[in-house]
């Protein structure tokens, strides 16, 4: 049944009327996501997309029964839209948007910690959440998916469809694949999902793509040493990145020295992780993993 | 985004902060006069102001005994190319200098503030050896480090000054020093989404003053919307030119030193679009990534920028299209082929939504595009073609 999403998901947007929500809303819906309507404030009673509009998500959830959110809230009321979600109860809450400040994320994580684990927040600045052929949240392009056994998780969203275009073009499918984003502080850990993963029936190894800065790729090494039941492989971006330099997400820096790719692919291979140095060999390496 | 120190210093004066008196200076007799202004007993500091570290090291920061010398300084110290550790080999120009006032120092201490990523706080580090390279005291003496984590939503507590007195030696009166700059530096962190401050050194002073002597500070970009007064602060001559121009297109550049120009649609596959350069033996002149909305102007600007470094012998185009249709991007290649008439090799590798249209666009074209159907492939094409 893959992890996180599928076909009992039910979805609202936040941001529903806004044009990239707007937009993305639509090829959820296209893709065969059950997409129950949309939320933006001031628009409640209004329709969209042949779905309703609600004020709140609270109504949202009250009245077309919502399960999971996907928020492309502009930066400066993200946060505030995460929040809301994570008090209406909502389960799942992956957020698309990039540039929300890091204060605010702290205090979102913070909530998170308090709900209890009652909602788990994916993302921000992430493509979303994906179980091919069942449910798509997000932004990335549905056709290059294929349903199968392998799990996808990474910090980014282009080297994802990447690894996901190699596989399926070697006729290896996705249970599911997960965007955990890349800012410096995110819902959702590479652990979370590798632990996720660990217990799916319907998954039989992983792909792990992690970039400089940060130790999570390093946390998650250990975890995997002591954990993991299947195989996984790992590929880590910015292997020339200089020092002090922001490669774009805004967590992506080697800062005093640390987060860099050597050391996260040292560890990796120390806790028997398959490395793959190149892109374009991720999926031959899963092939080679599988056997 | 970053500040000048002396620019820092204003904003942490209004957190109740115990800066040494200073005046900012663009001449060798205004710094004279600021010296003078001190008290002829009193010596001054003459320090440049630029965007990086180890200042002192490359002689940018110098002790004067009288005005006349803090004159004499401020004569060399303006106009010349300042070489540190953090400026790479071209040093950056001096266009003006603090002067501040000397302080009669007992003891020198480290305090910085950062966002703790990994533990979802603010993390505060502190050492007895004031005045050093920190990352120096972590690796020879770690246990002369303090670290704290202060939740954000909770405040700072009295017990991790407590904490962090027993751990430094500072008592009695000192202790209650170190609790208002302890305050007052996480309250100037929260106040301007800062996403660092260090404060190197931290001085104690032989009558017992806790005084901030340098410190720099760095602000989360995300957050500039609310700061106004901060964007204020931004000195466009300390950021890279090239940077600073794909930034207003929305492009994210940073400039390399190799000779492979790269464009590329997301962060990750764009720093992996250069690792893979790297591989197959050849050098990435840079890191773009025209991200998720860019349309057929923008990667027009981006086929300038890269073209504007003359190291650039080759550009790989690098694109799996999701948001980002093919067929934009072909049409970005094709005008700006035609409009800055393109003269070095150019491969381009597109894959994603639309990929046909987008293989089509750049057939017709006529231009001399050299195809890959893989990144590896293309790396390899790209790195061949520069040879």
């Amino acid at each position: 049944m893959a992890i996180l999403v599928g076909k009992d998901t039910r979805l609202i947007c936040q941001g529903i009327t806004g044009s990239a929500g707007h937009f993305h809303s639509e090829k959820c819906a296209e893709y065969g996501t059950n997409l129950v309507g949309g939320v933006t404030p001031g628009k409640g009673g209004t329709r969209t997309l042949d779905r309703p509009i609600f004020n709140t998500v609270y109504e949202a959830r009250k009245e077309a029964g919502a399960n999971a959110t996907m928020i492309f809230v502009p930066p400066p009321f993200a946060a505030d839209a995460i929040l809301e979600a994570i008090d209406a109860g909502i389960e799942l809450i992956v957020a698309i948007t990039e540039g929300i400040p890091v204060l605010d994320m702290l205090r979102v994580k913070k909530a998170l910690g308090h709900a209890n684990g009652k909602s788990r927040l994916v993302g921000p600045n992430c493509p979303g959440v994906i179980t091919p052929g069942a449910c798509k949240i997000g932004i990335m392009p549905g056709h290059i998916h294929k349903p199968g056994r392998v799990g996808v998780v990474s910090k980014s969203g282009t080297l994802t469809y990447e690894a996901v275009g190699q596989l399926s073009a070697l006729g290896i499918g996705q249970s599911s694949c997960v965007g955990i984003g890349g800012d410096p502080l995110h819902g959702t850990s590479f652990i979370d999902v590798l632990d996720l993963f660990n217990k799916d029936a319907d998954t039989d190894a992983v792909i792990m793509i992690g970039e400089i800065g940060g130790a999570s790729e390093i946390q998650a090494a250990e975890w995997i040493k002591a954990n993991m039941k299947k195989p996984v492989v790992g590929f880590v971006a910015g292997q020339t990145a200089p020092k002090g330099k922001r490669m774009g997400h805004a967590g992506a820096i080697i800062s005093g020295g640390k987060g860099t790719a050597a050391e996260k692919y040292e560890a990796m291979r120390a806790c028997g992780i398959h490395t793959v140095l190149s892109a374009g060999e991720i999926g031959e390496t899963l092939k080679k993993a599988l056997r | 985004m970053n500040v000048h120190e002396y620019q820092a210093k204003e904003l942490l004066a209004k957190f109740g902060l115990n800066i040494p008196k200073g005046k900012l200076c663009h001449t060798a007799t205004e710094a004279e006069w600021a010296a003078r202004s001190f008290g002829s007993e009193s010596l001054s500091v003459v320090k440049a102001q630029i965007h990086a570290g180890g200042r002192g090291k490359g002689g940018g920061v110098k002790l004067a005994r009288t005005p006349e010398e803090a004159r004499d300084w401020a004569s060399k110290i303006i106009g010349m190319q300042l070489v540190t550790p953090q400026t790479g080999h071209l040093g950056k120009k001096v266009h003006k200098v603090l002067v501040a006032q000397g302080s009669d120092i007992a003891k020198e201490y480290y305090l910085s503030f950062v966002v703790n990523r990994e533990a979802d706080s603010v993390g505060v580090m502190a050492s007895t050896e004031g005045g050093m390279d920190i990352e120096e005291v972590a690796e020879k003496h770690p246990e002369k480090i303090v670290t704290a984590n202060i939740d954000p939503t909770v405040g700072l507590m009295p017990f991790t000054v407590r904490m962090m007195c027993a751990r430094l030696g500072f008592t009695g009166p000192l202790a209650k020093e170190f609790d208002k700059t302890l305050r007052g530096l996480f309250n100037a962190f929260m106040a301007y989404d800062c996403s660092m401050i260090e404060i190197n050194p931290l001085a104690v002073t032989k009558d017992g003053q806790m005084q901030i002597l340098d410190c720099k500070m760095a602000f989360d970009e995300n957050a500039l919307f609310r700061h106004p007064e901060i964007q204020d602060l931004r000195d466009y001559e300390e950021e890279d030119a090239r940077e600073l121009e794909a930034s207003k297109f929305g492009l994210s550049y940073v400039s390399l030193e190799g000779n492979i120009g790269c464009l590329v649609n997301g962060a990750g596959l764009a720093m992996a679009t250069m690792d893979i350069i790297k591989q197959k033996g050849g050098q990435p002149a840079n890191f773009l990534d025209v991200g998720g909305g860019a349309n057929q102007e923008t990667v027009t600007q981006a086929f300038r920028i890269i073209l504007k470094d003359a190291a650039v012998r080759g550009i790989f185009v690098n694109i799996f299209g999701g948001i980002m249709k093919c067929d934009v991007i072909a049409n970005g290649i094709v005008a700006a082929a035609r409009e800055l008439g393109l003269k070095v090799p150019l491969v381009v590798r597109l894959e994603g939504t639309n990929v046909d249209l987008g293989k089509k666009i750049l057939g017709d074209s006529g231009l001399n595009i050299i195809a890959a159907n893989s990144m590896s492939d293309g790396a390899e094409k790209i790195v061949h073609a520069v040879r």
